[in-house]
């Protein structure tokens, strides 16, 4: 049977149809961007609530900021790159800080984004929306869990970033998973090392671990979708448990998933061999998403070789160099 | 010596009232910024008549339920300059008069720039110029999407109308016809380092606004009745936003300081200090004989 691919583009649109009808508070407003970032059917469901800005998203974002004092719950809408980089200054001022009931929605996220290239391309909207006090960071790996994490948005007070991708994949979320923002979610059970993966790599994740399994590894897949607060308590059991560890993002290794967990990992007392797989440090480019996936390393085939490694490196360190779990 | 404060939001008060409140107004953010430390005394007191207008006159508010959903609205979009609205909510009963005498300290409810977290009265978070009409075109559509019937005003430092985003709002605000919506400019021309209009000139600004699809109404923004007669104008006005131009002086009432560009972030000595609360004292006391 042919699955059915979705962006979670799709699921959070559908998400919003839903919000709509069951509470008059949630408003939208869009950038002109509303048929790409899936607000459109809600614009045109719910016309009073929908606040069409035109190419303005600073204005957009402080015009949301108005909106919430005012007693909506606003989801602003644009591109990630845009909405996190160009109004960085308005969600840091008028939402993080004044911590108000704002939704920030940044679509067609990561190398995924494709044909666009470098200049649409986000690679750094998880870093700059984590650094934001009072801010929650959920990164849905796939339409449904994009659904689910709109309705969690929803009902959470305060500043949240929701990260889009408009990448097709199949739904890889079981039926009927809870979905709490905060929890990392074990998606497979290993005991060889710890996949740590969040957003649309997800299921490159557990291919890998398909992969690996055949060659007598078993690996443990963590769908890390909120990236703040991060799960240590998981990740860092997992990881004590597996004694290896890797992260597994379409986003720059420096402030996203990789560096959250590297920060955590540091200041406990569990010595695993780490990487961080992701974009290293570069922009990006046009091309087709799986290709720029690929190119930056970010495939299954990838995963199975770093995961190797650093099996490897578990296996063969002895003596004093024998990696500890966690001594807690 | 000081008065109480009128109901604000009924009938306008004697315009000599306000006039005298805007004297106490003066005097009471001078005495509020502690000499040997940088304030903002330009902007603060270039502003301080549309804030007691705007307080003591227009503003319909409850102090003693600051969450009254049908409140009008007031945003300071020009953050730095809010030790005037600082005064003007302790007058009004929102916090202790008392809390001006830690102003701008650590752990202070009164921060450096507004913080509605903070201070009880506060609608936003301003100090990052260029907001504050965004926010409030915000607060007006709600307003109009939920029919309720409060006002929103903002105050914008002109030399603040050279971040571009002032522009966008200008635009959200007009095309909406966000007659719910006033805006007050605080024209005193300077920036911290000159004029705006050697710097980068905001010339012809009425018309700036009107290709904005706003009215325009441009005062002397010291003149109580001209100040009290355009917000009564600015609310009067439909199918379209008003902006009031106020014309005014940088560092109004403290000589040595007017119209002075360091006049916007300056440090005074005990002696300088001693010097203005004399000068604003014998103005208040002119207007009370």
């Amino acid at each position: 049977m042919m699955a059915t691919l979705r962006g979670a583009r799709d699921g959070y649109g559908d998400a919003l149809v839903e919000l709509g009808k069951e509470n008059d508070r949630i408003a939208a407003l869009d950038a002109d961007l509303s048929k790409s970032t899936r607000t459109w059917d809600f614009g045109t469901m719910f016309p009073d609530r929908f606040f069409e800005m035109g190419i303005a998203e600073q204005d957009m974002i402080s015009t949301a900021a108005g909106l919430a004092l005012g007693g909506f719950i606003p989801f602003a809408n644009s591109f990630a790159i845009f909405i996190t980089g160009r109004a960085f200054d308005q969600i840091r001022q008028q939402i993080a800080l004044a911590n108000l009931n704002v939704k920030i929605c940044g679509s067609s996220a990561g190398i995924t984004q494709g044909p666009d290239g470098a200049t649409h391309q986000s690679v750094i909207d998880v870093s700059l929306m984590r650094s934001l006090p009072n801010m929650t960071v959920i990164v849905p790996s796939d339409a449904e869990e994009a659904r689910l994490a709109t309705h969690a948005a929803a009902a959470h007070e305060g500043p949240v970033y929701l990260r889009l991708s408009r990448y097709d994949t199949p739904v890889w979320r079981e039926a009927d998973r809870p979905f709490r923002i905060g929890e990392a979610e074990v998606r497979r059970a290993g005991r060889d090392i710890t996949i740590a993966s969040t957003g649309v790599l997800l299921g490159r994740a557990l291919d890998a671990a398909d992969q690996l399994a055949s060659q007598g590894i078993e690996a443990e897949v963590l769908n890390v979708h909120t990236i703040k607060p991060l799960d240590r308590r998981a990740i860092l059991e997992s990881a004590a448990r597996t004694g290896a560890l890797v992260t597994f993002e379409e986003h720059s290794v420096i402030g996203g998933l990789g560096s959250a967990v590297a920060e955590a990992l540091a200041e406990s007392s569990i010595r695993v061999p780490f990487r961080r797989i992701g974009v290293q440090d570069v922009f990006g480019e046009t091309g087709l998403a799986d290709e720029l996936l690929a190119k930056h390393g970010l495939t299954a085939e990838n995963l199975v070789v770093i995961v190797r490694e650093l099996v490897a490196a578990k296996d063969g360190a002895t003596g004093e160099d024998r990696p500890t779990a966690a001594r807690r | 010596m000081i008065s109480n404060s009128p109901p604000a939001g009924s009938a306008r008060p004697p315009v000599a009232d306000l006039v005298r409140m805007a004297a106490e107004v003066r005097l009471q953010v001078v005495e509020a910024m502690t000499p040997g430390k940088f304030h903002h005394y330009g902007g603060s007191l270039s502003e301080t008549d549309l804030m007691v207008a705007l307080y003591h006159y227009k503003l319909r508010l409850r102090p003693d339920d600051p969450g009254w959903p049908e409140r009008d609205r007031f945003i300071l979009s020009k953050g730095h300059s809010v030790p005037s609205q600082y005064v003007c909510l302790a007058r009004r009963g929102f916090f202790p008069m008392s809390d001006l005498d830690n102003f701008k300290t650590l752990g202070s409810p009164l921060q450096g720039h507004p913080d509605m977290r903070k201070t009880r009265g506060l609608e936003a978070n301003t100090g990052s110029l260029g907001m504050g009409l965004s926010a409030s075109n915000g607060l007006a559509l709600a307003a109009r999407s939920k029919g309720l019937g409060y006002h929103v005003y903002t105050l914008m430092g002109d030399g603040e109308l050279m971040e571009g985003q002032v522009w966008e709002a200008a635009m959200t605000s007009g095309h909406h016809r966000l007659d719910n919506l006033t805006a007050i400019v605080d024209r005193n021309g300077l920036l911290t380092t000159g004029r705006t209009e050697d710097r980068k000139g905001l010339e012809p600004l009425a018309d700036k606004w009107r290709a904005f699809r706003w009215n325009v109404l441009q005062i002397d923004g010291h003149d109580m009745a001209q100040i009290c007669d355009a917000l009564d104008t600015a609310t009067a006005t439909k199918g379209q936003p008003t902006v009031i131009i106020a014309s005014t002086t940088k560092a109004r009432g403290i000589p040595f300081l007017e119209n002075q560009p360091g006049s916007h972030n300056a440090m005074l000595t005990p002696e300088q200090h001693a010097e203005a609360v004399r000068i604003l004292e014998s103005n208040l006391a002119a207007l009370e004989n």
